[in-house]
């Protein structure tokens, strides 16, 4: 279990434990946190699982491939420290982790 | 109005597979797309990107999967109707009727909801201010190029649709393209061609930055763009051309009375209705327990699905389970000798 922090533009958050081995997306949608729609599931084909990452973390994190950067451009108001959730993978070394969602994801 | 035995709204793999299952079955079909083509996500979202999971197939893409599903339901002559949205739903005693947003109505016993995620439709640019001068000024697609000659053109976007139609709009009118990044993503070579351009001065290119307004009087008039290290700049543009990709939009189906799970439709999975009866729902946006939505879960779907809808269409005939390699009925309708 590993606590991950999820803000909503308004700066609600919502801490929470996620298992090892989730993405940070399937946190999110498994414990009803608001502002992540993951529309394709996961696949990395449709960006509405959009999240920004504390400046600290996002150079912390592994890098992004280039086809989850590709498909940030198709995000709602992509910025420098743009992710998708569905690609962070969720393990010790994250705890604490803090994501902010972006005022909507389409 | 159109009648036939099923309405099919998507033309995703899931669709494309149920005009097989129905016309083997003897029932004849219709399918609509929102898009300009078959396909659906895999046409759209990965047409280059191999599948590793349609089982036989060990490796295909998108596009290629797509290509052999329309081959394989080629003898039925299903008409497909594209860049149609359907718009409204409505029930007439036994059967539904179907209405797009160009007017076409369709009639069937059986309605199947092949829908993915919804239906595509443009990204749009986030400020407010740009909704006014839709159709106007501001453009997602390029319907007819004459309406862009001689004209200061501001083109968003990264891809392959930003780079193409940069190149061949800067024929006749001054374009600035623009993208949040560096990097662009299109294909190499027009990429060059464009950078060939900046060099001649046709095309000026400005990253990494976004639109922070719109500046207008009666027309636009000129945009304000906003580079990464704060530094702002105003561009004279009177047409402004977004290619920010395709999202997926639930749409109209939310209202017509099916039982939502957020964006998908709950059906029973023995034969894949909703709770209307004579809708059905398949592949990725039908949900029920332990649903994948992989491909594969989508063609035994509409398999299932067929079997009721036969029961409707054809309810004085006795549905018999027939396999293609035996079946010479089968065989005929697939054009075998």
């Amino acid at each position: 279990m590993t606590k991950i922090t999820y803000k909503d533009y308004q700066g609600n958050s919502k801490t929470i434990d996620v298992d090892n081995g989730l993405s940070i997306m399937e946190g999110a949608i498994q414990n009803e946190i608001p502002g992540i729609d993951a529309d394709c599931g996961g696949a990395m084909a449709c960006a509405t699982c959009h999240v920004y990452v504390e400046e600290n973390w996002f150079n912390k994190l592994p890098k992004a491939e280039a086809s989850e950067i590709d498909m940030i451009d198709m995000a709602y108001e992509p910025k420098k420290n743009s992710r998708l959730s569905c690609q962070i993978i969720v393990s010790n070394e994250l705890d604490g982790l803090e994501i902010t969602t972006p005022e909507k994801q389409s | 109005m159109k009648k036939t035995d099923a309405i099919i709204i998507g033309a995703g793999p899931v669709g494309l597979f149920a005009v097989h299952q129905l016309g083997i079955k003897g029932l004849s079909a219709v399918v609509i797309d929102n898009l300009d083509k078959a396909g659906g996500q895999c046409i759209e979202l990965y047409p280059d990107k191999p599948i590793y999971d349609i089982p036989a197939v060990p490796e295909c893409t998108g596009e290629e999967l797509t290509k052999r599903l329309l081959e394989q339901i080629k003898p039925f002559g299903t008409e497909l109707f594209l860049n149609e949205r359907v718009d409204e739903v409505n029930k007439e005693k036994e059967n539904w009727i179907v209405k797009t947003n160009s007017n076409k109505e369709f009639m069937a016993p059986n309605i199947i909801i092949a829908g993915g995620v919804g239906s595509f439709e443009p990204r749009k640019i986030s400020l407010k201010e740009s909704e006014k001068f839709e159709g106007k000024s501001v453009f997602y697609a390029v319907k007819n190029k004459d309406n862009f000659k001689n004209k200061n053109i501001a083109i968003f976007g990264g891809g392959d649709s930003a780079l193409d139609w940069a190149l061949e709009l800067s024929k006749f009118s001054k374009i600035t393209l623009i993208h949040r990044r560096n990097e662009f993503r299109g294909a190499q070579h027009t990429l060059s061609e464009i950078r060939k351009l900046e060099k001649e001065g046709k095309v000026s290119i400005k990253t990494p930055c976004q639109i922070v307004s719109l500046e207008s009087e009666k027309e636009l008039k000129s945009i304000t763009i906003k580079y990464d290290d704060g530094k702002t700049e105003k561009i004279p543009t009177d047409v402004i051309l977004g290619f920010f990709g395709l999202i997926m939009k639930l749409g109209p189906i939310a209202e017509w009375g099916l039982n939502m799970d957020k964006k998908t439709i709950a059906v029973n999975p023995e034969n894949f209705e909703t709770n209307k009866k004579g809708i059905f729902a398949a592949g990725d946006i039908c949900s029920y327990p332990g649903k994948l939505k992989l491909i594969l879960s989508g063609f035994h779907e509409v398999a299932l699905a067929s079997v009721e809808c036969f029961k409707r269409a054809r309810p004085n005939e006795k549905y018999r389970f027939e396999f293609t390699t035996s079946s010479k009925t089968i065989q005929d309708r697939l054009g075998k000798k």
